[in-house]
């Protein structure tokens, strides 16, 4: 490795024989320069590859996805309908019938990779995750209240569920606090959080009736059996404003991942940044709580799964929402349609997070010993 | 604000009105009887210090003396609970942040380099504070990164990964990317700990380079010998109090060692820079009378 040998004595004050304007920054990386009238902007080529790629096969797996059932369609017939080429059945079939999940499960993909990029991205650790934190138990505990207690509507359950979910991830915002967040004291209090509401909820259910208890269990599981248009637009709504909040802060998000200190030196509010993408990573991941109950791991693994992909130095907002869309696409139609009983897209999610943790441990474990 | 392609020009012309407004006490960065320190801790009480316009100034002290305390004051990461840090004529608290790091760099003790980040992209991530949502990479930013990645001779290490880098040259390009800030006022918070010897000298003469061409540095530094070779204006600092400041020819005696490290020392000229060199004494012992027997 060569380390030059001290420095110019002047090489401060030289200036650059080249002339300003031809030269470019090498950022080790092909990058896409866009500069016009007050927009300019640094790209990532194989980060806008990759994004286009993953996009094409989201369009491919919703097509799909739309043609599959017991009533199958043909891909052109899916098209015309969408864009209102047919009326009658097959209209019916895809746009009333299948639309709404196959949107639910893009939208709430979407919504959880990007909840899982914030909040890995704070936190600093790939392991972070609304779920692990303590959302995923409390919000349960919430919609166990209203199930076995209340016996409450729809709604009633999604809002117990926002509330228990809300409150657990407060008390270990909370507990966590000292001078201010540090990802891994959140992790270690979000995780003994996260086991006393799971043996909470075990308790609950324990004390259930039968009928009661399977209720409750199938909608711990996450499912987009039954989602209605009308949660969905509700659920997709809540989710762009989310979005483009996020993308609006992930400068900032960006420079937090230098340390506190660094990104506080160059401009950053440190404490609310972190704060409000908190907020935001939460309200996401709760949204698509309230409307399907918890998807597990989604969060977890599309951002990791975006960073491989594109390369990218630290973890970027939209190649987590792209996976995350279609890893939560395509465990829904496993689910529905590839298992031999149709089954919540919670528990396909649950055995793809599982091999990913098991994939992880392995590989750490041999960079380490 | 808006960056022009000024940014490769001197740092006279970095754009910062600041400059046409002097504070009264001639100096831009200067704290005025503050009260520092952690929670309910605290670190100094009543502290005032100045930073001469144009120095290189170095706090140096024992550990827990308040130094770096002192250095997060004036970067604004550490809000005094009385008194003000004053810069450029008002309270440095009164500036939005992004207008504190426009003016005041600071190179942290500890960052973060994300796995997987070249030295080029680092380097940009430093023009934060000129940019904004749609404007994210002009080429006024461009030529601020070229620029300070030359000046710290990191320009061939662009394209590589930070993480291939050894300790000297990642530091360097810290310092790039807090250049590429672009502030007059940069704030080094013990650069050269980690690093060998021929580092720690190499990056204290880039320091001196960075001084030449027009920045104020602040830096805190464990090395009273660096302090006192590279420093234009001292600050010896003891339990939070400012013990003595001045040139390091004026103040470094082995008088003032004594009472601020508790270290009895002469002091002699450096043989190379004829700048004062601290040289401990030690236990008192017998010149020729080495142990025999082991330790």
């Amino acid at each position: 490795m060569s380390t030059r040998s001290g420095l110019d004595p002047h090489a401060g004050s030289s200036r650059t024989a080249s002339s300003p304007g031809t030269r470019r920054v090498d950022f080790g990386r092909r990058v896409l320069v866009l500069r016009r009238r007050k927009v300019a902007v640094r790209l990532d080529w194989r980060a806008v590859i990759v994004c286009a790629v993953l996009a094409l096969a989201i369009a491919c797996m919703a097509v799909l996805a739309l043609m599959t059932g017991s009533y199958q369609l043909s891909p052109g017939e899916v098209i015309s309908a969408l864009t209102g080429g047919t009326t009658g059945l097959a209209h019916d079939i895809v746009v009333e019938w299948r639309l709404p999940r196959v949107a639910a499960a893009l939208v709430f993909g979407a919504a959880l990779g990007v909840s899982g990029a914030v909040f890995q991205s704070t936190m600093r650790n790939p392991l972070a995750d609304p779920y692990i934190i303590g959302f995923s138990q409390g919000s349960y505990t919430g919609a166990l209240i209203v199930i076995l207690l209340v016996n409450g509507t729809y709604w009633q359950l999604a809002g117990g569920a926002l509330i228990g979910g809300t409150a657990a991830a407060v008390a270990v915002y909370l507990l966590a606090y000292q001078r201010g967040v540090q990802g891994f004291r959140l992790i270690v209090v979000g995780i003994g959080i996260s086991a006393m509401l799971g043996s909470l909820n075990t308790w609950l259910i324990l004390k259930a009736d039968l009928d009661k208890a399977m209720a409750a269990a199938a909608w711990g599981a996450g499912s987009l059996n039954g989602v209605s248009s009308a949660q969905v637009t509700f659920g997709a709504a809540c989710v762009a404003v989310l979005l483009v909040l996020a993308g609006m802060s992930s400068r900032q998000m960006r420079q937090l991942e230098l340390g506190d200190d660094a990104a506080a030196a160059q401009g950053v509010r440190v404490s609310a940044t972190r704060l409000r993408l908190i907020v935001l990573g939460v309200a996401l991941t709760a949204t698509v709580t309230a409307v399907s109950g918890p998807i597990a791991f989604i969060s977890l693994l599309a951002p990791q799964i975006g960073r491989r992909l594109t390369r990218a130095a630290g973890i970027t907002l939209a190649p987590a929402a792209l996976v995350g869309a279609l890893l939560c696409l395509t465990a829904d139609y496993i689910a529905q349609h590839i298992a031999p009983t149709p089954l919540p897209v919670g528990i396909i999610t649950v055995m793809l997070g599982g091999g990913y943790l098991g994939w992880l441990l392995i590989t750490e474990a041999r960079r380490h010993l | 604000m808006s960056t022009h392609t000024s940014a490769v020009d001197d740092l006279s012309a970095a754009g910062d009105a600041s400059r046409s407004t002097p504070s009264p006490s001639g100096s831009r960065l200067h704290v005025e009887s503050a009260t520092l320190g952690y929670d309910k801790r605290v670190i100094s009480r009543e502290l005032s210090v100045e930073i001469p316009d144009e120095s290189f100034t170095v706090i140096v002290g024992p550990n827990a003396c308040g130094k770096s305390t002192l250095l997060r004051g004036l970067s604004r990461l550490l809000k005094p609970s009385a008194g003000q840090v004053v810069l450029d004529g008002a309270d440095i608290n009164s500036f939005k942040t992004k207008e504190v790091a426009r003016r005041v760099g600071l190179l942290p003790q500890s960052s973060i380099a994300p796995e997987g980040i070249t030295v080029g992209d680092l380097v940009a991530r430093g023009r934060y504070p000129h940019q904004g949502f749609i404007r994210q990479w002009t080429e006024a930013d461009e030529q601020a990164v070229l620029r300070a990645m030359d000046q710290t001779s990191v320009t061939e290490l662009s394209g590589r990964l930070v993480d291939e880098l050894s300790g000297g040259q990642r530091q360097r390009v810290w310092v790039a990317m807090a250049l590429a800030q672009h502030t007059s006022i940069m704030l080094l918070d013990e650069p050269t700990t980690f690093l060998d010897i021929t580092h720690q000298i190499e990056l204290m003469e880039l320091f001196t380079d960075l001084h030449h061409v027009g920045h104020t540095l602040v830096a805190v530094l464990h090395d009273l010998n660096h302090a006192a070779r590279y420093a234009t204006h001292l600050i010896a600092m003891k339990d939070g109090r400012v013990v003595a400041e001045g040139s390091p020819a004026e103040i470094v005696t082995a008088d003032l060692v004594q009472e601020v490290f508790g270290l009895r020392c002469l002091v002699v000229p450096d043989p190379v820079a004829g700048t004062p060199s601290v040289v401990p004494l030690g236990r008192e012992r017998p010149p020729a009378a080495p142990k025999t027997e082991t330790t």
